[in-house]
């Protein structure tokens, strides 16, 4: 049986020197007024201004290389911005992928000249990048896709559909995944590829899928014989599958897999600030004794990235568990005090506990579902 | 973790899963001292592992002491090796001599105080202690307490001066009642000791049932996985089936995050800038005891329920220890009472600030 462990770690000096001056820089936006905590604020909160405002003070591709506008700081200063910016639940859905995993991968896999194009920008908080994975028919069981491109001359030509596109309305670009060979038997993660698509091309249609309380994050992004320069290809062809995996590593043990509702749970101790019933303690309790074990867990598997080894099983067992902690935040909120939870409200819990119910169901599907986590964790246990 | 605790883990490891067979633990149950398990861990620096030199020890700090009492865990060792680690940490802190035998500890309830009277020439000390570890198998209880001005003071009594009520825990661990009737201490037996606080008395009593628990909760997964592969059922393993993979993977879920609340609450403790992780430590791996040991005997059917299996040795000690030195409950409302006292900007700070500071490799 492999022995899964996270052990205990820490942060260094100068990471927590940051918390302060990240700290200080989100209490003067807010006492601005430049934005209002909200829930799931890095799926849904999107503010061009405020990821601007980070990119000039060198908070976006922070541990990117100087030669591409990064700020070579460390990936756990980068771990404090995270849960900062998350618990003030600041809008920061605008550059949140780019500066997440499409910038790290093309570090990664990509070439000089994409390097030299994209990854300045992207520190500069100006330009966003959504992510191209699922497709309509391809969810969970993703090396399925049929999302292809053909070579002709010097170009590809790119058809298929992708979905569940968060902010490709926004975007500039989509690194999409696709089949440039055509499927062999029995060897379904040969032949895939990743390429970077201008949103802006012919043939390239966004349509909106609204989530179920009317938002509009989701889309569906449709390519008909698109166009694209075979520079765009990121990595060696044939190799993106293992690049896409490479990708969500980097997606699942975050900050953002367990902070998701903590503006709901700090507005809830206002509302129970006087309380000196015994059964709310206890809820409180522990439920702050699962936000504490569950951020050292995060903390944990960065550290290890950090170190150059791959949790992988570790970091799908930490979105798990992180995941359902979001929701029991609800849970909880629902059982202490008594509100009717409405996004028209002019109470701040009514308003934050319906955002956080209405977004609940996404927060244990997106970037692997509770299922197909539960599964690689099974694998990994050598079951 | 460093070298020297790397290798007194992979000692203890070694003697433990040799000696702690089924039978051995089994006998224990029945009143069966295991001896020749206490002196090979003796003769190995085992038992005073975690203790200064200068003192008698064998040197190392608390952390090297309680990651042994995890395998101690693991392997369901049936002798008090934590009461001991306790009680001459308690000697360490008012630089009385380690003691190499085997002892016992108390009180062990917050409920339970004793009564300590300054008399001519020593104190009387009077008082009844409830579920005393291991009291029958032993010659000395350490004590800790407060003088009527307040100060801790430490010190040991013979037990056989003392009358011993037998008990055992859902275990069958000995959690003997004890009572003192005005017991009569020697002076120079006695150290009035300023250093001890009450509270690091408390911490370091759950930490040592915390670790206990995170060793048992790792076995219990190991065992749980090996069934699930040799069980075959409907022509295959029934680790093939998707139910039961999703119920190892949110066991496996649990027993990381129970790993990591107490190393996490093991080394904020030894950094000396604790707060409150010995509470978080102790409701995670409280709550995760719950859990895994449901699942661990739904997977194991109607085998593990059963006095052959061996999974019991550990999901008895689970439901014992969960409520030893303060149940989720007790611990979650003294945590929620002052989460609350704080104000609610004042949690994330106690979240990220309650961090270990030094490093563990």
């Amino acid at each position: 049986m492999k022995t899964l462990n996270l052990p205990a770690t820490t942060l260094p000096d100068e990471a927590e020197k940051l918390r302060n001056e990240i700290r200080e820089f989100l209490a003067d936006e807010m006492a601005a007024g430049t934005f209002e905590p909200r829930c799931d604020s890095w799926l849904g909160s999107h503010s061009a201004e405020l990821s601007e405002k980070l990119g000039e003070r060198g908070w976006l591709g922070m541990t990117w290389p100087k030669k591409y506008g990064g700020h070579e700081r460390t990936s756990l200063e980068r771990f404090v911005l995270t849960e900062e910016l998350l618990v003030a639940g600041a809008p920061v859905s605008a550059h949140w992928f780019a500066d997440r995993q499409t910038g790290p991968l093309l570090l990664n896999y990509g070439t000089e000249q994409q390097r030299q194009t994209f990854l300045p920008k992207m520190a500069k908080g100006q330009l966003y990048f959504a992510i191209g994975l699922s497709e309509p028919n391809s969810g969970s069981d993703l090396a399925s896709i049929s999302t292809r491109a053909k070579k002709i001359g010097n170009k590809w030509v790119i058809n298929g559909a992708k979905i569940w596109s968060s902010g490709a309305h926004h975007a500039h670009y989509m690194l999409v995944l696709l089949r440039t060979s055509p499927l062999e038997d029995g060897k379904k993660y040969a032949g895939l590829s990743q390429i970077i698509v201008d949103l802006s091309s012919s043939g390239v249609t966004i349509r909106p899928i609204n989530l179920m309380t009317g938002e509009h994050h989701f889309n569906e992004v449709i390519f008909e014989d698109v166009e694209v320069s075979e520079e765009m290809v990121v990595g060696k062809l044939g190799e993106g599958w293992k690049q896409s995996m490479a990708e969500l590593a980097f997606e699942r043990s975050g900050p953002e897999r367990i902070l998701s509702t903590y503006p709901l749970l700090q507005e809830l101790l206002v509302q129970l600030e006087d309380s000196s019933n015994p059964h709310v303690k206890n809820k409180i309790g522990r439920l702050v004794a699962r936000l504490w074990t569950l951020r050292q867990m995060s903390l944990s598997v960065a550290t290890l990235l950090l170190e150059g080894k791959s949790p992988d099983i570790e970091a799908a067992l930490v979105k798990d568990l992180g995941t359902a902690f979001e929701k029991e935040v609800i849970e909880v909120t629902r059982d202490l005090v008594s509100v009717r939870p409405s996004l028209s409200s002019k109470n701040r819990l009514e308003v934050l506990l319906a955002e956080a119910i209405l977004h609940a169901p996404g927060f244990t599907l997106r970037g692997g579902t509770t299922e197909i986590l539960r599964s690689i964790i099974s694998k990994g246990l050598g079951v | 973790m460093s070298d020297i605790r790397n290798m007194l883990v992979e000692t203890a490891n070694k003697i433990l899963k040799d000696f702690c067979m089924k039978e051995l633990v089994m006998d224990a149950e029945k009143g069966i001292w295991p001896q020749e398990l206490w002196n090979i861990l003796n003769e190995t620096g085992m038992t005073i592992a975690g203790i200064p030199e200068e003192v008698g020890g064998v040197g190392g700090d608390v952390g090297d002491a309680l990651s042994l009492l995890r395998v101690a865990g693991k392997y369901a060792a049936p002798i008090p090796l934590a009461e001991t680690f306790i009680a001459n940490w308690l000697f360490s802190t008012s630089g009385r001599e380690a003691s190499t035998q085997a002892l016992t500890v108390g009180p062990v309830r917050k409920e339970d105080q004793l009564n300590f009277t300054k008399i001519a020439g020593g104190w009387l000390v009077f008082g009844k202690l409830r579920d005393i570890p291991w009291a029958r198998n032993v010659k000395e209880i350490a004590l800790f307490g407060k003088t009527e001005d307040g100060k801790s003071i430490v010190t040991t009594v013979p037990l056989e001066n003392c009358q011993i009520n037998k008990g055992v825990n859902l275990a069958g661990e000995p959690r003997d009642e004890v009572v003192l009737t005005n017991i009569f201490i020697l002076d120079e037996s006695v150290a009035i000791n300023t250093q001890v606080k009450e509270v690091d008395y408390w911490n370091i009593s759950t930490l040592t049932r915390i670790v206990l628990m995170a060793g048992a909760l790792e076995k219990v997964l190991e065992l749980s996985v090996d069934y699930s592969n040799e069980r075959s059922q409907f022509g295959r393993a029934i680790g093939k089936f998707q139910a039961i993979k999703q119920q190892l993977a949110v066991m496996a879920g649990e027993i990381v995050a129970s790993s990591t609340a107490a190393d996490s609450a093991v080394e904020a403790f030894c950094s000396g800038k604790m707060v409150n992780e010995v509470a978080m430590a102790k409701i995670q791996v409280g709550e995760a005891s719950s859990l895994v040991t449901k699942i661990a005997h739904q997977v194991h059917g109607a085998m593990g329920f059963t006095d052959e299996h061996p999974l019991h040795l550990l999901t008895r000690r689970l439901w014992s220890w969960r409520d030893e030195y303060g149940t989720e409950s007790e611990w979650a409302e003294f945590l929620g009472e002052q989460v609350l006292a704080n104000g609610s900007e004042n949690l994330w700070p106690m979240i990220t600030s309650s961090l270990v500071t030094q490093k563990v490799n």
